[in-house]
């Protein structure tokens, strides 16, 4: 067993911050204390002189332009399973760690990804592209794991002991022991944890309780941890709230990638894709816009589904500023990645029909791509019509023009000939939409070949149809 | 190593990019019949060129202009390789398409405006998923024309512009130009330019009496 634990320092900050980037001195309200009091700073923040635990007036009076907003426990849970979601790729085993931590099994993945230098690198570099501060360690006890990954970045011990021996030179400051145990030792005079480790057990219970000397043993690995495997969810819900509305489609579009992102998170924890989703806008007096990107083939691509649904979401006109920005995903279907076959040359972007489909349809609308199909009836307006093609109707024997006119019109200047002709046209009355003409092939004094039709019994009053093109 | 070092004339000269003009040395054009006879013996390669834009300029609708490509397409589509009519400028009518021999799974139609079309156009013949593409593109301007021309490279379609006859004094990257025109109650196909044609001056194909 080797347990990775991954810590995300600026986690309340990403969730707090969802909806638009933060920039410059920003600080986190604690949520639960009745004063206002500061919980978390940005190094900007932090430059000014705000520290953790000032009161707001404090921190205000310190820097002026400090914004201000409160933690946001739920979204920053929502974003930790958003990442639990992602490093699940690399372990069958992830755990959430409230607030910010998340542990994960390599022991058993190690081999598959080369060692964990290599995986280390892999997850390092992820967490920089969704640009999440991070800091690591591993050890084969989760419970060292996680005090290491706050204390030593980096630290990789895969053996037991070594992990003892390490433990034994930390600060009791850095144990994850609660702080009230920390001031009570350090005023019995300990510094470090070897100092307590070789205390008498029963003594060190009475000193600091069952629930410390548990904790001392689950990082020693004396004690077993009892870690709940994280499992991905069968759908996809997430919102994002605006504090201000925001206008036109283009500031949507930093909400809508982190939204995109973690869609795809999840989808790669689920070795799954999406086939469709949709987006929800809420506007001011409860008014939504509601935007369906569906897609031809399953997809899995953060960068992909951002393009389709930017696209969709551009074409969009926006009643009014949008408050709060949504993707529902009902149905995630497996991902089958598209075949190729082995040989065949790649021509061009090597796309296949249904991916440039989809890029068609997200930049033309849906309406814009369409398949002509025969349809057995009489009536030359009837027998094509927009539509899948479907069973194979035999075309009618007699000739008829590749284009037809989408209705008839009046023809000026009347045919110059008749080269065949007339052929009556008698159907639909039974449909009220009844039709009864004579066609004929005629030809016009430029040489070109129209279907045009009389009314029968009729010399003039030529109607155009269709043209021989 | 001194011949890997200088090829010899007669390597040189094979290299495709290199064009001779000589009679007994015909340049290699890789072409999709199009399916009339007299047509194809006067076309190098025998037919519509693979992988290039060919232009399509007629006078006015109903001459015969799309019977001209409607063969070609038909083989396409029965070897289930798909047709995309970019933007056409009335219904495609299935019964004639159907007559004609088009396999109407494999036919699709883009309904786009004069931008969105010469995109659209641009990126089916990219995609190197497409057969032929065909487009109605009116207004378009020589800097289209050729990056239509390089797509249909790219993706190695057969890309089919049908324009005015008017356009014909316009100066186009197109590999093959062709104009379809009517006199004496007649349709007459002109090769107006064909790369890799040696003749200068194509006589006139009489297609529909």
């Amino acid at each position: 067993m080797l347990w990775a634990c991954l810590r995300f320092p600026g986690l309340a900050f990403s969730a707090a911050f969802a909806a638009t980037p933060e920039a410059g001195p920003s600080a986190l309200l604690d949520h639960k204390a009745r004063q206002r009091l500061i919980a978390v700073v940005n190094a900007d923040a932090a430059a000014h002189g705000v520290r953790r635990g000032q009161n707001l007036a404090a921190a205000r009076a310190l820097c002026p332009a400090l914004e201000v907003r409160p933690r946001d426990p739920a979204a920053e849970n929502r974003l930790l399973t958003e990442l639990a979601a992602w490093c699940y790729q690399f372990s069958g085993h992830v755990t959430l760690v409230p607030p910010n931590a998340i542990l994960m099994e390599v022991g058993a993945s190690l081999r598959l990804f080369d060692g964990w230098p290599v995986l280390a690198e892999r997850l390092r570099e992820g967490l920089g592209e969704q640009g999440h501060a991070h800091t690591m360690a591993a050890t084969p006890f989760a419970a060292a794991a996680w005090v290491f990954a706050a204390s030593a970045d980096g630290m990789v011990i895969p053996e037991r002991e070594g992990v003892r021996r390490m433990l034994g030179d930390l600060p009791l400051a850095q144990s994850g022991l609660p702080s009230a145990t920390v001031t009570a030792l350090q005023a019995m005079g300990f510094r470090r944890l070897g100092e307590i480790f070789r205390l008498p057990r029963p003594e060190l219970t009475r000193r600091i309780g069952r629930d410390g000397v548990n904790w001392l043993d689950r990082l020693r690995g004396d004690a077993a941890d009892a870690l709940p495997a994280w499992q991905p969810p069968a759908n996809f819900l997430q919102k994002i709230e605006f504090d201000a509305e925001l206008d036109g489609s283009q500031p949507l579009l930093f909400p809508l990638r982190r939204l995109t992102r973690s869609l795809a998170n999840l989808l790669a924890a689920r070795d799954g894709g999406v086939q469709r989703f949709t987006l929800t806008l809420e506007h001011a007096r409860g008014e939504t816009t509601r935007v369906v990107v569906a897609m031809a083939a399953p997809q899995r691509d953060a960068e992909r589904l951002f393009e389709l649904a930017r696209t969709r979401l551009e074409r969009t006109t926006l009643p009014a500023p949008a408050r709060s920005i949504k993707i529902d995903a009902a149905e995630l279907p497996t991902f089958r990645p598209p075949l190729r076959d082995l040989f065949e040359p790649i021509r061009g972007d090597g796309l296949d029909w249904p991916t440039l489909d989809e890029r068609l349809r997200a930049r033309l609308g849906d309406a814009a791509l369409r398949q002509i199909a025969l349809v057995a009836d009489h009536r030359p307006e009837r027998a094509s019509r927009y539509g899948t093609p479907g069973n194979v109707v035999s075309p009618p024997r007699r000739r008829r023009p590749l284009w037809l006119l989408p209705r008839p019109v009046p023809m000026r200047p009347e045919p110059a000939a008749v080269l065949a002709g007339p052929e009556r046209i008698e159907s639909g009355w039974w449909d009220g939409a009844d039709a009864r003409r004579d066609y004929y092939i005629v030809r016009t004094a430029q040489g070109q070949q129209a279907w045009a039709y009389l009314p029968p019994g009729t010399l003039d009053g030529w109607m155009l149809h269709g043209w021989f093109a | 190593m001194n011949a890997i070092a200088s090829p010899n004339l007669a390597q040189v000269l094979d290299h495709p990019g290199i064009w001779r003009r000589s009679a007994d040395r015909q340049p290699r054009v890789r072409a999709l019949s199009t399916g009339w006879t007299s047509l194809d013996a006067k076309l190098p390669g025998g037919g519509w060129p693979q992988g290039a834009l060919s232009e399509i300029l007629f006078e006015h609708d109903g001459l015969g202009e799309l019977d001209l490509v409607m063969p070609a397409l038909a083989a396409l589509t029965q070897e289930h390789r798909r047709v995309i009519f970019v933007a056409p400028p009335y219904l495609p009518y299935a019964p004639a398409l159907a007559a004609a021999g088009v396999d109407l799974r494999f036919l699709h139609e883009i309904h786009a405006g004069s931008t969105e079309a010469a995109w659209s156009m641009e990126q089916c013949l990219r995609s190197g998923c497409c057969g032929a593409v065909v487009g109605w593109l009116p207004d378009i301007d020589y800097r289209s024309l050729r990056r239509l021309q390089l797509a249909a490279e790219s993706g190695d379609a057969c890309a089919m512009l049908f324009r005015p006859a008017g356009d014909a004094a316009q100066n186009s990257p197109a590999a093959l130009r062709l104009k379809v025109s009517n006199s004496d109650e007649a349709t007459y196909v002109e090769v107006l330019k064909s790369r890799g044609l040696l003749t200068t001056t194509a006589p006139l194909l009489r297609m529909r009496a």
